[in-house]
Order: C-alpha cells, then structure tokens, then sequence
C-alpha cells in the first residue's frame, strides 16, 4: 500500500483521539504517562463531554499536561490540585472535573489536600499515576519508593527503619467513606491498557452521581529514574511494584 | 431607598460585604482574630440565596489553593486569614500573580514574629507589598481604617483584581477587625452568571467549545526568554495600576509643618493627634495611604516641600517609614514611631513624640 491508501479514512485502523493535542509529549520514551494521558483522553471523547471537562495538571513529569490534554485545564502548585478542583466543582457542579498526579505531588506534599478532599466527598476524578520515585526532579525517594528501592535520595537503598514505610495511600483513601470509587490498574501491557480505560471510564460516569471522589491509581514506571530500559522497567515493575502495589477494585459501590 | 445602616464588627463587615456585592465563593481556615468572617458567612448560610459557596477548608494552604481553582474559573473568590495563615498562602499568592488571575485576601494582622500574639499589628507591610512570596510580582493593598471601608473595600478590592487580572489584599488589623461601627450596606447584587463570565473573560475555564481552543491557566514558562516577556508583560501592568490606583487621604495637610503618615487603625489614632498638636498650636497634618501598594509617592513628595520633618506611626518596628523615605527622596527627615507585638500607641504618647519634633 502506498502512504496515499494507508491514510484514507476508511484504511484507519487507529489515530489520536481529539481530546489530545497535536503537541509532542515530552515524556521518556516508554513511561506510563503518554499512556495514561491518552486513556483520559479517550474516556472524554467517547464520552462526548470535552466542553464539559475541567482538568487540574500537577507539578510532577505532567505538568505540562496541560498542553496536551485539550480541555479547559489549571496549573496547580505542588500537591494542591484536590484543593483547585474542590473550588471548580463547588462552583461549576454541573462540569467534569479531575485531577492528574504523580505520587510525589499526591501522597508526600499534597497528602492534606488528597485526604480532605476524599473525606469531604468532592465529586471529582483523581487520576494518581504511581511510578515509586519523583521523576521529574531527576529520581529521588517518594513516599511510595519500595523498601530497598535504590534511589538519587537513598542511593543504598530505601530503609524501613531511617525513612519510614512505603506508603499505600490508595488503600487508604479507600477507608474514607467520601470516596465511590478507588482502583488500581497499571498500563504496561495491552489487556491491562483496556482494564484501565474501562476503570477511568467507569470513574467518570460515577462523577455524575455526585456520591463522591472517584479514585484511579496506575501503578507505573519511571525507566530514567529508575535507570531501566522500558522494557526492563515493565519487567521490573511486574515483580516488584505489583506485589506490594496490587491491581484491582479497592472500592465499588454497592449494588442500590 | 432609604439607606440601610447597620451595627457592625469590622470582621462581619467583610462577610456581609462579600455576600451583598455578589462573592461566588469563600474558602478559608479559622484564626483570631478574623474568625468572626467564616462564622459569620456560615451562619448567614448565602448558598440557597445568593448561590455562593462557603466553605472550610482544611489549612490556609488549601483556602488559597481553592481561590486558586475559583479565580480560574472567572469567579469571583476570596479567603481571609491573619498573620501566621497568611504565611502560608504565600506560595498560592505567588502562582495566583504569575497567573494572572484576580482574587481577594484579607489579612486581619496579628502581632509576630512566630505564633506571637491574637492583639493588633500592622507588622505585615513587608510581607504584603514587598511580595511575601517568590518571584517577582505584587499584590494591589487595600488597607481599611473604618468598619465601613471594611465593608467597602470588599468590592472594590474585587473590581480591582478583575481589573488588572492581579490578587487584591486588603489589609487589615486586629482593631479594624474587632471594633463594631456603623456601616451603610448596600444593595444585594446579583452574582454574574456563567455566560456572562464566558463572555466578559475570555481567560477564564469554563470548558473548551468547539469554538476555540482551550484555555489553559499556569504560571510556568520553561524557557527564560518568554518568561523575561511575562515578567515584563507583569511590569507594565503593574506601571499602569500605579498610575491609575493611588489611593490616600489627607486631613488639615494644608499648612502643615509636621506630617504624620500612618495606615489603617493607625491612622484614626493620628486623626487625634492631629486635633491634641493643633489645640497646642503646633500645625500638624495627616496623610493617610489608602493603597499600599501602589503607593501615593507623588503626594508624598509634594509635601515634603512643605513640611519640615515627617512621623510615621505604625504597629510595627518600622517598615511602611522605608517607603515614606523612598518618596520624599531625603528632603525632609523622616521619623518612625511604632507601638508593637500586639500594643497600641496612644494618642498621647504619640504626641509627645511629637513635641520633640
Ligand atoms: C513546593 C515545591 N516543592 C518542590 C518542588 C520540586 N518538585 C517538582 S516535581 C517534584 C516531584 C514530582 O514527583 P511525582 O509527583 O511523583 O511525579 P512524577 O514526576 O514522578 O510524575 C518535586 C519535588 C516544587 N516544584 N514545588
Ligand atoms: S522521568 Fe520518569 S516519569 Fe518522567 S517522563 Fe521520564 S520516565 Fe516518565
């Protein structure tokens, strides 16, 4: 087939969904970002409710997710996305509203805003992206860093007993009775890529019930902080982070 | 109409001022000596009338946050501290500036540094217009000195952030705050309706039509060459607000020999001291800078050609005398007197000071 037949409508098997921009991604070749991004994007499309879409970027890797996500969409400082979105909703109740956060931003420096913002039941979509380490600063210990885990900040590996446990703050969002739904799902493979669409999907349409935060951790990677090929980083992630990090419902609602 | 008075403390002044002028939204976090602002705005309970939202956010960290999210929206939103919770919004100041988005705060000052004390200051001059927070930007100071501009200065400190797309800080006092007054209400105006925010601010989120591309609301700019531009862009506007927004007040300035310069509930204090050094025969008059930030310098230098010394009465150790040095360029000495960590001076021994003069 000529490059002309591939790009005729009806020869496309596959193409970017609208609610992305046309901007290059900056992220490292094989991080779970791109991926999570563009599962987000496809819920609000298929979805048809882009005009109705208002997006928090965090400061983390994504932070520039605000160029790539085409929706109407904030900045917010380090950790404080859960306290922007608490304002957007209360404000315009009738909008979709969700947040995108790496794991330094929601469980370290935001770890007030997240559990408020829970336990108060905003109706907001927390989209957590778990990659174990700050990726953007160049690799150091998370607060959900595994133990042994060597990174820029605990270059010998990290020490239960010096710097505390990994902290799973996924179940623990789970406990609150202001969150509707809480799951974990990861991305690195193409059945799981499906599981996770359909979770972010499903956390979506509860927004419309108004019974609370609806929860979607990805358990990533982060290959250069992690200092792995992607392919490694995927392996490594698999026997590792999973275990201690395992993938599922958390919380459904109950049948009504 | 027949105009509506009512008895106030300056804190309630706020609440009720933000209600009637059409506040979307309130966020903010219990401290003294404002507490009476979030008390009273969940008594009066405007959401079923008004539409405005109050709430109780868990830190001040989170309250400027939210006004944050709300300014993004175009809504009109504030939060109210004192000192100590005023410290820390500052970042969320800083990231609300570099945005551009209009907000009010209000600062009802304690006195520092530290967890200090629940008693008046005005030991927060630095912090506010010197920019607590990081980068290279201001806030427009509003500094009441009546319940009634307690009242007052709430929506104009909203038209002025929208304005200039800039946060507004109205600052306060522990005595402004807490004394009762009579206060001129207004009427209650409508809050602005969705459409007529989409239309009227083409900036603000409130979802992406077809139409256009979308809005995007951040304070980052990875390569310096187009964040030198937003500096400069910061720059002008700020240039233009110093132009248009001096705001002050002089009394019995016109043959004045001694000025005193003072602030907020400082100033009523020199309105005495004006009326004890003129009874004594000494001819005394009183400037009072109603904008902080930006400000009246040019007053202040057309004065000092006519006065022969200058005091600066402040709840502090001296820090709004820096700006009053500034403006006068050295012509005439400049003198501070200052009362603080939560003391008041009185008029006096203000006067006294002012005998030695
Ligand atoms: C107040 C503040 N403190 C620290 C930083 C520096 N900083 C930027 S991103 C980041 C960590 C991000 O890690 P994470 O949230 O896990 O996201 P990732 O980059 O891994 O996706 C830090 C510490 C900052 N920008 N602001
Ligand atoms: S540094 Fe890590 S988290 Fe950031 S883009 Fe690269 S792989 Fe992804």
């Amino acid at each position: 087939m000529t490059r002309e037949e591939i790009i005729k409508p009806e020869n496309l098997v596959y193409s970017k969904t609208k609610v992305l921009t046309d901007t290059v991604m900056h992220y490292c070749p094989g991080c779970g970002h791109g991926t999570t991004h563009r599962l987000v994007a496809e819920v609000i499309d298929e979805m048809g409710i882009q005009s109705e879409t208002l997006g928090v970027a965090p400061v983390g890797c994504a932070v520039l997710a605000y160029n790539y996500f085409d929706v109407d969409i904030a900045e917010a400082a380090h950790g404080r996305a859960p306290a922007l979105a608490t304002a957007m909703k209360r404000l315009r109740p009738e909008k979709f509203v969700f947040t995108y956060q790496g794991d330094g931003d929601l469980a370290a420096i935001g770890t007030g805003e997240t559990i408020h913002a829970c336990n108060r039941g905003e109706n907001i979509t927390i989209i957590f992206v778990n990659n174990g380490i700050y990726g953007m600063t160049g690799g150091q210990m998370a607060p959900t860093t595994l133990e042994g885990m060597v990174t820029a900040t605990s270059p010998y590996g990290r020490e239960q007993q010096f710097n505390g446990h990994p902290l799973k703050i996924t179940e623990l969002v789970a406990q609150l009775p202001g969150t509707y739904y809480v799951t974990r799902q990861a991305v690195y493979t193409p059945a799981l890529v499906r599981r996770a669409k359909k979770a972010i999907r499903q956390a979506f349409e509860y927004q419309k019930l108004n019974k609370g935060v609806t929860f979607v951790e990805i358990v990533s990677n982060c290959n250069s902080g992690w200092k792995m090929s992607p392919v490694k980083a995927n392996e490594w992630l698999e026997e590792n982070m999973l275990p201690f990090y395992p993938l599922g419902d958390l919380k459904v609602p109950e049948k009504e | 109409m027949a105009k509506e008075i009512k008895l106030m403390k300056g804190n309630e002044a706020i609440a009720e001022g933000a209600i009637r002028c059409g506040c979307d939204g309130y966020f903010g976090y219990p401290i003294t000596p404002q507490s009476e602002i979030l008390e009273y705005l969940t008594a009066e309970n405007p959401y079923p009338k008004t539409g405005m939202v109050v709430l109780q956010a868990e830190s001040e960290t989170a309250s400027i946050n939210m006004v944050y999210g709300g300014a993004a929206l175009g809504k009109r939103v504030m939060t109210t501290s004192s000192s100590p919770g005023i410290s820390l919004m500052q970042e969320g100041l800083s990231y609300i500036a570099g945005a551009e988005l209009p907000a009010l705060v209000v600062n009802v000052v304690r006195g520092g540094p530290g967890l200090g004390t629940i008693q008046p200051s005005q030991a927060d001059y630095f912090q506010t217009v010197k920019g607590g927070g990081h980068g290279d930007y201001r806030l427009i100071t509003l500094a009441p000195a009546s319940v009634q501009e307690m009242y007052d200065f709430v929506e104009l400190g909203f038209d002025l952030a929208f304005k200039y797309r800039n946060p507004v800080m109205l600052l306060s006092d522990g005595v402004i705050g807490q004394v009762m007054e009579k206060v001129e209400v207004g009427e209650y105006k409508p809050r602005w309706t969705n459409e007529y925010i989409a239309k009227t601010y083409p900036w603000a989120l409130v979802g992406k039509p077809e139409s256009r591309g979308h809005n995007i609301i951040t304070s980052l700019q990875l390569d310096p060459v187009v964040q030198e531009k937003v500096n400069h862009k910061l720059q002008a506007k700020y240039k233009v607000c110093e132009e248009n927004e001096v705001r002050y007040e002089t009394f019995q300035t016109e043959d004045a020999e001694i000025l005193l310069v003072a602030y907020g509930s400082s100033a009523r204090i020199c309105q005495k001291v004006v009326q004890l050094g003129r009874e004594a025969g000494i001819k005394v008059g009183l400037l009072r800078p109603i904008t902080l930030w930006p400000f009246p310098k040019k007053p202040l230098l057309e004065l000092s050609k006519q006065v022969k010394s200058i005091l600066t009465v402040e709840m502090s150790a001296g820090q709004m005398i820096e700006d009053v040095k500034l403006a006068v360029e050295c012509k005439v000495p400049v003198q501070h007197y200052g009362r603080f960590g939560g003391m008041i001076p009185t008029p006096t021994e203000i006067f006294e000071v002012l005998k030695t003069l």
